[in-house]
């Protein structure tokens, strides 16, 4: 199994297609919950999560050895931006591809998927 | 081309497709065919080429492989496993499975996460057996672009485990057709460019057949096979890559008749079949073009009304466009210009939707109209014959203005 990335962009902190009316985003949320369920329940739910806006964001830098030095905002500054994600577990692409429809139909939204190159903690002797 | 090298061709995708499947890795099953056609090269003009090349190659390549893999650090079990699993000769290889393993490696050379020009190019080096030099000479790029190229193309394969399956059949129709379109790009590269890149054509010809043996009971691969057929026999007449020569004005007798008669008999074989789809409905009309034994007496009802059927099944711009230059021939130019004006928004940039504008205006007497409208589609035009021929129509008419 391998795990991948699906993550939802946002444009200027909104996601294009989100429910606007009380009704919508129940409706919404009812397909975002029964979803996870299935994705739960196959085995392939890692993680999720929703991102605070990009006014939220904090960027650190500096290296080995240097002066750290935080600073507001996004990394990079453009008008797209990750608002959310899922870490699934799939057999291979496909699989991948499966639930990205699935969450594509649930969140009416465009989604990346990327596999991992690695998971979990570094180990030595990699 | 030799012997040696055709044999190898025609055996490679075959070869790297096994491999592939017992390695579970494509860049090593690639290299591994690669190192046994050097092997080829030496002993098959010595010692003759062996009566099975497919299974000599494979079994060459797979010794070859086991090697490299058993210097790998983790490699010794997974050769050992491979050298025990298949001891026998590979001429005994499951030939269903062998058959298989092709259907595999097209489908993940077409898999729809990797883009259209990744596709035709993993297709031309693994399935069709070119180098990569002929396969950056196919695209008109630098060996070094293209080396890059299908570095990148294979490593998304590997890294985001695209499958190596045939899909099932939900999926199929979708997954096929990206696999004929991959297959009727290549052949249409050739087509366009007859003096450098000619080749094509009968390679995307070689690979449709390979399709139609492996698919049988897919109506669309022999539909694909038979509208390159139909379009490869009028080729002769088509100016030799200097010049384009309108279906009207062709000589027929430069026609090629065996291979309209065999494209005209995979038409009625797979249309039987009742399952048409764009590329069987597109064969048809080009079979009724080639029925025809003077240009005055083409079936235009007939060719419209496959363009209905085939606008139903594949609504395009472009299907619309083919289909209202058909409607024009039976109920005039003007008529034909309405349907052109009506899709024009969708088609600003296609160079044909313009010379047909051009055409019809011209029949219309607008001689000025349709001279800018030759002139729009000079520039749009992607081909030099092309572009000579819509720049001599537009001078033409602006002559008699």
């Amino acid at each position: 199994m391998s795990h991948y990335l699906l993550s939802v962009y946002e444009t200027e902190n909104q996601v294009e297609g989100a429910p606007s009316t009380p009704d919508d985003m129940q409706a919404f949320l009812r397909r975002v919950i029964a979803l996870e369920e299935e994705m739960d329940k196959a085995g392939a739910f890692v993680f999720g999560g929703a991102l605070h806006g990009l006014d939220a964001a904090t960027v650190v830098r500096g290296g080995t050895g240097l002066d750290k030095v935080t600073t507001d905002g996004p990394f990079a500054e453009g008008k797209e931006h990750i608002g959310g994600f899922y870490i699934i577990d799939a057999e291979d692409l496909d699989e991948a591809l499966e639930w990205a429809k699935k969450v594509v139909e649930a969140i009416n939204h465009a989604i990346e998927v990327r596999p991992f190159r690695a998971t979990g903690r570094l180990q030595d002797g990699h | 081309m030799d012997d040696v090298e055709r044999a190898f061709r025609e055996a490679h995708g075959q070869a790297v497709a096994t491999l592939t499947r017992l390695f579970g890795d494509i860049s090593l099953a690639e290299d591994a065919v690669q190192d046994a056609f050097v092997t080829a090269v030496q002993r098959w003009p010595r010692d003759g080429v062996p009566d099975n090349p497919p299974g000599w190659i494979v079994t060459t390549a797979r010794n070859r492989a086991v090697d490299v893999v058993r210097r790998g650090r983790r490699g010794r079990e997974l050769a050992e496993q491979v050298a025990l699993d298949r001891r026998q000769d590979s001429s005994s290889e499951d030939a269903e499975l062998m058959r298989d393993d092709q259907l595999r490696l097209i489908f993940t050379c077409c898999h729809p996460a990797i883009r259209t020009e990744h596709q035709v190019a993993l297709t031309l080096r693994l399935i069709a057996g070119l180098t990569p030099a002929e396969v950056a000479s196919a695209f008109l790029v630098s060996e070094e672009t293209m080396a890059k190229r299908l570095v990148r193309a294979k490593y998304k394969i590997k890294s985001a485990r695209i499958p190596y399956r045939v899909p099932d059949e939900a999926e199929l129709p979708g997954r096929l057709r990206a696999v004929l379109s991959v297959l009727y790009l290549i052949y249409n590269a050739g087509a366009d460019d007859i003096r450098n890149r000619r080749g094509l054509c009968a390679e995307a010809i070689r690979l449709a057949r390979v399709l139609v043996k492996l698919m049988p009971d897919e109506p669309e691969a022999p539909g694909l096979l038979a509208l390159m057929l139909l379009n490869e026999a009028r080729m002769p007449a088509r100016g030799g890559g200097d010049d384009v020569v309108l279906l009207k004005y062709q000589d027929r007798s430069l026609w090629n008749r065996s291979l309209i008669a065999e494209g005209h008999q995979l038409v009625l074989a797979c249309l039987r079949s009742r399952r048409p789809g764009p590329f069987q409905l597109q064969a048809a009309i080009q079979g009724i073009h080639c029925a025809a034994p003077h240009y005055g007496d083409t079936d235009w009802p007939t060719i419209v009304r496959f363009y209905d059927r085939l606008l139903a099944v594949m609504p395009t711009p472009v299907i619309a466009l083919n289909r209202a230059v058909a409607l024009a021939e039976i109920r005039g130019p003007a008529t034909g210009l309405t349907m052109l004006d009506e899709i024009a928004g969708e088609l600003p940039e296609y160079h044909l939707l313009h010379a047909s504008r051009g055409s019809m205006l011209e029949r219309l007497g607008r001689r000025e109209e349709a001279a800018d409208a030759y002139a729009t589609a000079a520039e749009l035009a992607r081909t030099q014959p092309e572009i000579q021929f819509l720049r001599r129509r537009s001078e033409a008419l602006e002559r008699e203005v």
